[in-house]
């Protein structure tokens, strides 16, 4: 005996709407149809917002935060949350800064000890979650927090830079490579720059892993339906490890390609990438009447806060309002997927 | 022994559809004040959509509700409860709060009743909480956390809330199912007491012990319907048969007779004490498997599907040792299931038609990981067809589908790859009668070259698609019959036989 199967049938198969509905569109097109008007407005305002140079530094702005988005749209996917991703992001930093600054190792190791760190650290997440048995939210929340600490240990609390005087005493040997800060500094053609590159390709990889490939359909049926995923012959546990791995390994490129760019282990500077990416994500589920995290448009929510926040600023609105913004766009975005989608889905 | 007979509770014509699944189909019932009616039917039946209705979880789509002969509509649980039906439900983890005291689990109506009292004192709980005790004479600790108690004594508690109410109907959804044998007595003790006060009670039970015991009448639901009523005291046989129907093919089919064998079960045993059985699944055969609630038909099936582990046996699979280690090892070596409760098992919801589909063979579509949608759309629009799902497209969301065309996705997703062995688990659950045809058709047209086992409690659908039923009974398998000149009352006897005497179930 039991209630009717959670998959509620509707009452007749809906016809297909031929006819115009505001609604659908809205529902569809609101987003981008916003973003563009948005930017259409700036650019009226401030002819300076138009030029492809500052169009260049939105999107290296966004680089790091939709690298971020983009893992976590892989955990929501399966169901799940990774709070982790901001600090596993600053561990990367201060990693990479610690091995070049302080242990004076080149390019290579540095970049190679974030990978690690990064999939470590998912990999862990994972199994907290797979064989802890711990909810999703609280073993990333925990995480996070540790992460958080544990990379201040090493420089007892200090952000690294140059010459900086180290706990044993004496001062640190070395600095950032040339080659590590081109990551975040170079300019292709000197107008396009290196991070931009480097995101637009992971999103069109991860793009193709989700949309297109028979792993990135297993996630998403892990998300709708575990039981029914694990019935059908999939190893949902490796899965599930897996897609916080990949949370953590992009994760730890956004933190790379920050310290690349501000050239420093500053201990402060992941402090807004959680709530910035995560936003991205949620902002994502609206675009094209999605409803669930997908990797289009998580980029279209990145580049919708880069240019958003951009714009404010070239307009002088004060620094302090930016959070409000996000938090109203992220606010209507929600709206837009549950809100006036709910009454037309079932 | 209950003089007073006049209706507390008249139920007429109610209907409840959900989706395309009727679950209750224009039920008549009257329950009595100081009688006990006992309410069966197998799973799937109607009884819990009913009770819901009764208790005003759903509302009913029409019929009338009339309680001492005054009409009511209940739109929440807590217009039921103001009208004097109180209900326990059968999974009593959702009737308490695991957090709360047993004390304020005990009084938990009063703390959230909107028009309450608003500042809640400790000894005032605990003093409104030993009279509720009192009703069933109960002594239990009750400054300890619910969830420090065992099953048997938060079902007490649950029930005790709903008796100081005073309930003018109670409904108890197998109430005695996490009760030990003296706590159960103690149970059977109150219930007769409120009987005596004129209580009109509904019990649901698959027990028949505790249907011997208590009811005064029995009513039989099956696919929705009022099928039958019996007064005590009770011939099972006949309620079985009332449960799970009469076949109207009864005998008349020729059975195809089975091939090699594919899967051989030697002295398999399925949990401690159970018998050990042995069964043999031929390729070209539609075996059937049927026995009453909790006989261990779906822990058959998942032993052979990775998902449990017998407890000791051999299983062979084409004369090979088989022991799957999960799912996806099962699938490998050629043993597909669809299990048992479509919804939660077997479908993702926001998934289309396609997707739900291939979803365990993907690899199959994949050229270098990248599915390739074209030969997904081809197999699946094969299936499509040959099963007659109706659909605008087999990109259509799996929601907008009907119970019995989700059911033939799920039966087209493990038609997509050959397989040696094919279980379905209550396949026909919630499904109409035309899918339920083309489902047993289609399964007959691609039943050469593999065996399959249908897992199916109803006998009228058994029949239709077996050629050999084989019945469970304590988790071993007690008999196996020809679909030719099958003897259906011997079927259900040893079904029903009871070989503890107390419990059925």
């Amino acid at each position: 005996m039991q209630t009717p199967s959670s998959v509620q049938t509707s009452p007749a198969p809906e016809p297909r709407r031929v006819s115009f509905s505001l609604k659908d569109f809205v529902i569809k097109f609101g987003l981008l149809v916003i973003l563009a008007v948005m930017i259409v407005v700036f650019w009226r305002l401030e002819p300076a917002f138009g030029s492809a140079r500052n169009m260049f530094s939105i999107l290296q702005a966004v680089s790091v935060t939709a690298l971020l988005a983009l893992g976590v749209t892989v955990t929501l996917a399966i169901g799940g949350f990774d709070l982790s991703i901001g600090s596993t992001a600053a561990m990367s930093l201060m990693a990479s800064s610690y091995v070049m600054v302080i242990l004076d190792l080149g390019t290579l190791p540095a970049i190679a000890v974030c990978l690690f760190l990064g999939l470590a650290i998912g990999f862990a997440n994972g199994m907290l979650i797979v064989k802890g048995r711990i909810p999703d939210l609280l073993a990333t929340l925990g995480m996070m927090f540790l992460l958080l600490g544990l990379q201040l240990i090493p420089t007892g609390g200090r952000s690294i830079a140059k010459g900086m005087t180290l706990p044993s005493g004496g001062s640190a040997q070395g600095s950032f490579t040339e080659t590590f800060l081109a990551l975040g500094r170079y300019r292709v053609f000197d107008l396009i720059p290196l991070p931009v590159i480097v995101m637009i390709v992971a999103a069109i990889l991860l793009w193709v892993f989700m949309e297109r490939s028979r792993y990135g359909r297993v996630l998403y049926a892990i998300g709708g339906n575990e039981k029914a995923t694990r019935l059908a012959g999939a190893p949902v546990e490796r899965y599930k490890i897996a897609a916080y791995m990949i949370s953590g390994g992009f994760a730890s490129v956004g933190g790379m390609l920050l310290a690349a760019r501000v050239g420093r282990g500053d201990v402060s500077s992941g402090s807004s990438l959680l709530l910035d990416s995560v936003a991205a994500a949620l902002i994502g589920f609206a675009v094209l009447g999605a409803k669930k995290p997908n990797v289009f448009g998580t980029a279209i929510g990145a580049l919708f806060v880069g240019t958003l926040l951009n714009g404010l600023t070239m307009l002088n609105a004060p620094y302090y309002a930016q959070d409000f913004v996000k938090g109203l766009v992220l606010v209507l975005a929600l709206l837009f997927t549950f809100g006036f989608a709910s009454s037309n889905h079932r | 022994m209950n003089s007073d007979t006049v209706d507390a509770v008249r139920v007429r014509g109610l209907t409840k559809r959900f989706g395309s699944t009727q679950a209750v189909d224009s039920v008549d019932l009257d329950v009595r004040r100081g009688e006990v009616l006992a309410l069966m039917g197998a799973n799937g039946a109607g009884k819990s959509t009913l009770i819901k209705i009764l208790c005003g979880v759903h509302p009913a789509d029409s019929g009338t509700i009339e309680i001492d002969g005054r009409p009511v509509a209940f739109r929440s649980p807590l217009e039921a409860r103001a009208a004097g039906i109180h209900t326990v439900h059968q999974l009593i983890n959702d009737g308490v709060v695991q957090q709360l005291s047993v004390a304020e689990n005990l009084v938990l109506d009063e703390i959230c009743r909107p028009d309450g009292p608003r500042m809640l004192s400790r000894d005032r709980i605990h003093a409104q909480a030993r009279d509720i005790q009192a009703i069933l004479g109960l002594d239990l600790p009750l400054g300890r956390a619910m969830s420090e108690l065992g099953q048997a004594e938060r079902q007490l508690v649950a029930i005790a809330r709903a008796l100081s109410h005073e309930p003018k109907l109670l409904i108890l959804d197998e109430p005695t199912s996490s009760l030990s044998e003296s706590e159960a007595s103690r149970l059977f003790e109150i219930i007769e007491d409120l009987r005596s006060r004129g209580v009109a009670i509904v019990y649901i039970s698959h027990r028949m012990s505790d249907i011997r015991r208590l009811a005064d009448r029995a009513v039989v639901m099956r696919d929705g319907r009022w099928r039958a009523e019996f007064a005590a005291p009770f011939d099972f046989d006949a309620i079985i048969h009332a449960m799970i129907g009469h076949s109207v093919t009864d005998g008349g089919r020729v059975a195809v007779p089975g091939g090699p064998v594919a899967m051989a079960l030697r002295d398999v045993v399925l949990r401690p004490g159970a018998e050990p059985f042995d069964l043999d699944l031929c390729e070209g055969e539609v075996v059937v498997l049927t026995g009453l609630i909790g006989s261990g038909k779906s822990e058959l099936a998942e032993c052979l599907f990775g998902t449990r582990k017998p407890v000791s046996g051999r299983v062979l699979l084409d004369d090979a040792p088989y022991a799957p280690r999960d799912p996806g090892d099962a699938i490998a070596r050629g043993v597909h299931m669809a299990p048992e409760d479509r919804g939660n098992s077997s479908l993702v919801v926001d998934f289309s038609v396609r997707h739900n589909m291939t979803l365990p063979f993907l690899s199959v579509f994949s050229r270098l990981t990248l599915v390739d949608p074209e030969r997904e759309r081809v197999a699946a629009e094969k299936q499509s067809g040959d099963l007659g799902i109706k659909c605008a497209s087999t990109d259509a969301p799996i929601v907008s589908l009907s119970g019995g065309n989700q059911q033939k996705v799920v039966l087209g997703r493990w038609l997509l790859q050959p397989c040696r062995l094919l279980m379905l688990d209550e396949p026909f659950q919630g499904v109409d009668i035309g899918a339920r045809q083309d489902i047993g058709r289609r399964l007959r047209e691609t039943a050469d070259g593999r065996a399959t086992l249908v897992i199916c409690t109803d006998l009228e659908e058994a029949t239709e698609i077996a050629d050999r039923i084989v019945v469970m009974r304590d988790f071993s398998i007690v008999g196996s019959h020809s679909i030719e000149g099958i003897s259906l009352d011997r079927l259900v006897h040893q079904m029903t036989s009871v070989k503890s005497a107390t419990t059925l179930a």
